[in-house]
């Protein structure tokens, strides 16, 4: 799955960000190549999640510098509709619309946003509800859905944006040991097509058999990284040891 | 060490305090958001005609002494109630309607003003709203009556403005003011993450209000707003103070064609508060429905 020479997709550089008094990232680098595959760990706190919500401007950064797809987030003429266009972004409680039945969650956005047909972006949804195996629960609503489903569905729509990269905040933390699960299949099925993932996860198993690289984030900056192997095995750093002797 | 019995113990025979948060007790079974609609609502059915009871019984307590009897005050108002059900009645359900139905449309843009991005329309809406909203209806409407010409030239062409129109503008202007709170209120209701996945799949702001926000406030709109079309049909008597031909004003001037007898009073008037309860009793019962239905959404 490693891609050596592909092209950096997503590149952030020394970036700082605060709310008020709080300084969130302090100075945080990391690079994302086509088709690679991220997770960012870390305890709670340490900036995770601020960290990818700044990849498709949820959140604003102070310094440093970040480019996603050839776009630069910190020109101040950045257009976040055409850069959200590109990187789509699953949450932790699944946010789906709860007015919409699944279907119209999935083709909502390609035929506002995209101004695509709707009975193409209908065929789209269906396949796409089939890939996150839920077929035959395209009509119902949110909340005749189970967590995992919800969730799933949440994937499916942001995969009908077809976007260059997808960003999973924590993703599986308000779900059960056995739907998490399902939910991880799914990602596994994204990352094996070739699809740029950056995940931010307490998933440690999900992280080392997927990941492309790892990163452990803690107060604010990236305390170490490397391949899932020479991470969990030769980890160096006393501060990630300690992390993950606690956790394994 | 002798142990100091504390001679009062806090939360049984003294006042308790603490800095912690406290859960209190959680009454859902007592809306707390519409005074007025869960006041009406929660009487019993019977209760208007307990309001009418007076009107009743008003001819057997009737005096020999008097040459205008109960009975000839009962008998008056059964001449006159045709009229002043016709006439005045429904004339107040004319402007209480005619109130809403502006109150609400530019309650809706005062609303949506007060969430804009736009400091200046923030300000501008959160001023208007605030202002009529906290200003006394009589006043408003006394300014209206006042301040609006008896008619305008609008090319040429003269148009009367007549006082029971002044009187809707007047009525819909505290309407307009809470109308805007219940929007801006529904709106910031809706959990952030609904704005913050709407915008992560690169929806602009006014789809996510319209297409995503709204469509989902906009059940929790309804019973707010119509506690407030209660409260304002209960507020169209004011108008009378204007000289607008309403209930109140006929009443007045059906008991002065009676010769003003003060036996005349007492059934006159609960006649009109008979036909307000029996109005705005369904309403609010309704409103009180509707509430619980939408209040166990998710």
């Amino acid at each position: 799955m490693l891609k050596k020479n592909a092209e950096t997709i997503v590149s952030i550089k020394d970036v700082h960000k605060s709310f008020g008094q709080l300084e969130v990232l302090k100075g945080v680098s990391l690079d994302v190549k086509k088709g690679e595959v991220i997770c960012v760990i870390g305890p709670s706190g340490s900036g995770k999640s601020t960290l990818i919500r700044c990849i498709n401007g949820l959140n604003d950064i102070q310094g440093g510098q970040i480019n996603v797809c050839g776009i630069d987030l910190t020109d101040p003429k950045l257009d976040k509709l055409e850069l959200r266009k590109r990187v789509g972004m699953v949450f932790q409680q699944y946010n789906l619309f709860p007015h919409k039945t699944a279907l119209e969650n999935i083709i909502m956005a390609p035929t506002l946003v995209l101004k695509q047909d709707k009975a193409a972006s209908e065929k789209r949804a269906f396949e796409l509800m089939q890939k996150v195996r839920l077929e035959g629960k395209e009509h119902a609503y949110p909340g005749e859905l189970s967590g995992g489903q919800q969730q799933r569905v949440a994937i499916a729509r942001s995969l009908a944006m077809n976007p260059d990269v997808m960003l999973f905040d924590e993703v599986t933390a308000a779900l059960d040991p056995e739907t998490v699960k399902e939910v991880l299949v799914t990602i596994k099925d994204l990352a094996q097509e070739g699809m740029t993932c950056i995940l931010v996860t307490h998933e440690m198993g999900f992280a080392r058999e997927v990941a492309d690289h790892i990163y452990f984030t803690d107060n604010g900056v990236i305390v170490e990284h490397g391949s899932p192997k020479t991470f969990f095995n030769k980890a160096k750093d006393p501060r990630t040891k300690e992390f993950l002797s606690q956790i394994l | 060490m002798a142990s100091k019995r504390p001679s009062t113990i806090p939360g049984i025979n003294r006042h308790g305090s603490t800095d912690l948060p406290v859960l209190k007790p959680f009454a859902p079974s007592q809306p707390i958001a519409f005074h007025t609609s869960a006041w009406l609502a929660n009487m019993p059915a019977w209760t208007g005609f307990v309001l009418l009871l007076p009107l009743m019984l008003w001819p057997f307590a009737s005096h020999a002494a008097g040459s205008f009897t109960m009975t000839d005050a009962f008998s008056a108002l059964i001449r006159w109630m045709p009229f002043l059900l016709k006439s005045g009645f429904l004339f107040n359900v004319i402007i209480s309607l005619f109130a809403m139905l502006i109150g609400t449309f530019l309650g809706i843009i005062l609303g949506l003003g007060q969430i804009s991005k736009n400091r200046f329309i923030k300000r501008i809406s959160w001023f208007f709203t605030q202002l009529f909203r906290n200003s006394p209806w009589l006043v408003l409407l006394f300014i209206v009556l006042l301040a609006f010409p008896f008619e305008v030239t609008i090319f040429g062409v003269i148009i009367p403005i007549p006082d029971w129109m002044k009187a809707v503008i007047g009525l819909s202007l505290p309407i307009m003011a809470n109308i805007s709170e219940i929007v801006r209120g529904a709106v910031l209701s809706v959990p952030t993450a609904q704005w913050e996945a709407a915008e992560s799949l690169a929806f602009s702001r006014q789809q996510i209000l319209w297409r995503i926000i709204l469509p989902q406030c906009f059940k929790r709109m309804i019973p707010p707003w119509m506690n407030w079309y209660a409260i304002l049909t209960m507020a169209t008597p004011l108008c009378s103070l204007l000289g607008v031909e309403e209930i109140i004003t006929l009443s007045r001037q059906a008991m002065e064609a009676e010769n003003n007898h003060p036996e005349l009073l007492v059934p006159f008037y609960s006649f009109a508060l008979g036909l307000f309860f029996f109005y705005c009793y369904p309403i609010a019962r309704v409103t009180m429905y509707l509430e619980r239905r939408y209040s166990v959404k998710i």
